[in-house]
């Protein structure tokens, strides 16, 4: 099968889509002749013309709430924000509004619009543009959260999150955008709520998220060398998120260990623990599940600092050796 | 001196004149209901009446189509008994029963009847601003010919989305008029103190927009520039803001002890400026009415409420079964 980065399969869902309903557009800053700040739209404008194709003002907090008016009123829109951090900044609509319109309607009318947002570190933008914030949006009832790690589920989720009547917030990640994987020319859906086996293994199961789920794989393999098999998931989708799939494995390996990029503290890698801990899979358990998260720091600038604030593949290799030394206690 | 009647018999016709004294009456008489209920403890919570600004919301509204929408605030009864909803199953959602427009899960500050048009009250000050861009979007997308009434307060002048909301909308020529009441008040703020200049229509110029300022207590006015403003969007010509300068004779919400303005300043409006009073007087004098025909008004709008309440107290609570449901669609 043919190979393609995330971004270009990205671009091409969205662009298959524009086509195929009449109702889907995108919108976002710079998203034109630009192509948007990590060039997903590149070409975009050109082919789809600027009525599928709206380059916004750099007005978060207005065109997040014109994506739910549209949205409310039977469009299916894209909304691009440039960087997750500015969600502080559409932070209301997406919330106050998305989130709740339909609840406080009593059901009546769907907010279907998918906002595609850069999340992640290790690009060296610094303490601004560098966040992952994406536990603030699992705690808010009313949204779906999405985080893709490879170029097929970039695709596949995105399908999903676009056909979905609810809005979907799709974390994308700034290194991921020009990694390669094999993904098909047609559309297919990956439904929402289905984790992925990343790699099967017989020691310790690893949950890991976005970027992490390659560090993980990649730890996995050094380990392998030391004789340990891990096993890595990725949930894929953050809500809903399927539990069914990590309990399963948990029971089968009797460890977990959860990482996630954004800060440790209060990241939703402590709610996936903590339904491990309150599933049959407690019985099973042989050593307390583990969180490996970022520290609980602004993202530096330096490039050193910046490694040294989220989880490496090292840092991976040793949480795992960590939670089998607890079984030989 | 208000607008004389005479004309606007033979251009919209005496039922429409007789309609909104209706409208106006019904306005009222449901705020001075439910702030009845209120104190006998049948409504919990808070609620913001609008009582002195009746002429905005009829004025506005009956410039508008069935399928022409608005965005509501929290002071947002009258607007929603203007657009034509169903007031017995607005009564019922006050009351928090299940067969209120909300299934009692809204309230008075959530009220929306989209099969009406009314895309929604809101809780967010300014948060109703870009929701109406992306309603007025849709219009132009879907060539649906709709216009989007927006009304918001003069507190909503000073938030970030109000600024943001009227540049997009400016630029993307959306078919939208945005509807300041300007009460005087943001809730304790006197608008005078929160911003120096003395009109808000006055940033309409910013924006390249038509600013244009109506007597917010004449209701014939208030209907005029509010129609031609839908004509201008109707004919692609853009977005109009339009400030009406009207008085909320209540406090802001139930809790409010009104410290911050004079009782005078209040009895000159209660006893000099009432839209609805200056209306009857015009319609009796221009002989669009009869005394007999004010008085089945009066009597049509105490049957109307008293069935309207008789429905919400009877109707029954919303199930507890209820409680997790139409959180996602």
């Amino acid at each position: 099968m043919r190979q393609i980065t995330y971004a270009e399969a990205l671009k091409e869902v969205m662009s298959q889509e524009i086509k195929a309903n009449e109702n889907v557009f995108i919108l976002g800053e710079d998203i034109g002749i630009y192509g948007g700040a990590f060039g997903v739209t590149n070409g975009m404008e050109s082919e789809l013309g600027r009525d599928k194709v709206l380059s916004t003002p750099i007005s978060e907090a207005a065109i997040s709430g014109v994506a739910v008016g549209a949205a409310l009123t039977g469009m299916r829109p894209i909304l691009e924000l440039q960087f997750s951090d500015f969600i502080t900044i559409a932070m209301d609509q997406i919330v106050n509004q998305a989130a709740k319109l339909r609840y406080m309607n009593g059901g009546k009318g769907s907010i279907p619009m998918v906002v595609r947002t850069p999340g992640g570190s290790g690009a060296g933008f610094a303490a601004q543009h560098s966040q992952s914030l994406e536990a603030w949006m699992t705690h808010i009832p009313g949204l779906k959260v999405v985080q893709p790690s490879t170029p097929y589920d970039a695709k596949g989720l995105f399908k999903a999150a676009l056909d979905d009547d609810n809005p979907v917030i799709f974390y994308e990640h700034k290194l991921l955008y020009g990694i390669r994987g094999e993904v098909p020319e047609e559309t297919y859906s990956i439904p929402l709520g289905k984790a992925d086996i990343k790699r099967e293994g017989s020691d310790v199961t690893v949950v890991a998220t976005s970027i992490m789920v390659h560090r993980a794989l990649q730890a996995a393999d050094q380990l392998k060398k030391e004789g340990i098999s891990v096993e890595v998931i990725d949930p894929r989708t953050l809500v809903p998120l399927d539990i069914d799939t990590i309990v399963n494995s948990v029971k089968k390996t009797n460890r977990a260990v959860v990482v996630y990029e954004a800060v440790q503290r209060g990241g939703y890698g402590a709610e996936i623990a903590s339904l491990i801990n309150e599933s049959e899979a407690f019985d099973y358990l042989d050593a307390p599940v583990t969180r490996l998260g970022g520290k609980a720091v602004p993202i530096p600038y330096n490039p050193n600092l910046e490694k040294k604030a989220v989880p490496q593949v090292e840092d991976i290799v040793n949480a795992v050796k960590s939670t089998l030394v607890t079984l030989a206690k | 001196m208000k607008t004389s009647c005479a004309n606007y018999i033979s251009e919209i016709g005496r039922d429409r004149l007789k309609d909104m004294l209706y409208q106006m009456l019904l306005i009222r008489r449901f705020e001075e209901t439910v702030e009845r209920l209120f104190m006998q403890g049948k409504i919990h919570g808070t609620m913001h009446l609008c009582i002195g600004q009746e002429p905005t919301a009829v004025g506005a509204c009956a410039a508008l189509t069935n399928e022409d929408k608005i965005t509501s605030t929290h002071r947002g009864h009258g607007h929603c008994i203007a657009k034509g909803t169903d007031v017995p199953r607005m009564m019922a959602e006050l009351l928090g029963k299940k067969t209120g427009h909300c299934k009692g899960k809204g309230g008075s500050m959530h009220i929306a009847d989209l099969e009406k048009g009314n895309l929604g009250a809101n809780g967010i000050v300014a948060g109703g601003l870009p929701i109406a861009c992306g309603a007025a979007l849709t219009s132009l997308k879907k060539q649906a010919g709709f216009v989007v009434v927006c009304f918001f307060g003069d507190g909503a002048t000073n938030e970030g989305s109000f600024h943001e909301s009227l540049n997009l909308a400016s630029i993307w020529n959306l078919p939208v008029i945005f509807f300041c009441e300007n009460n005087q008040y943001g809730m304790s703020g006197n608008i005078k103190e929160m911003t120096k200049i003395e009109h808000l229509s006055e940033r309409a110029s910013s924006y390249g927009i038509p600013g244009e300022i109506v007597d917010g207590t004449d209701v014939l006015q208030v209907y005029e520039v509010t129609a031609k403003a839908v004509e201008r969007a109707r004919n692609g010509e853009g977005p109009t803001l339009i400030e009406a300068k009207t008085y909320r004779w209540k406090g802001h919400s139930r809790s409010d002890a009104r410290k911050y303005r004079a009782r005078e300043e209040e009895q000159d409006w209660m006893n000099n400026k009432d839209g609805i009073k200056s209306f009857r007087e015009q319609l009796l004098r221009d002989r669009a009415v009869t005394e007999q025909e004010v008085i089945e008004i009066e009597e049509r709008v105490k049957q109307l409420l008293e069935e309207a309440t008789e429905f919400a107290e009877n109707s029954p609570e919303p199930s507890i079964e209820s409680l997790e449901a139409d959180v996602y669609a």
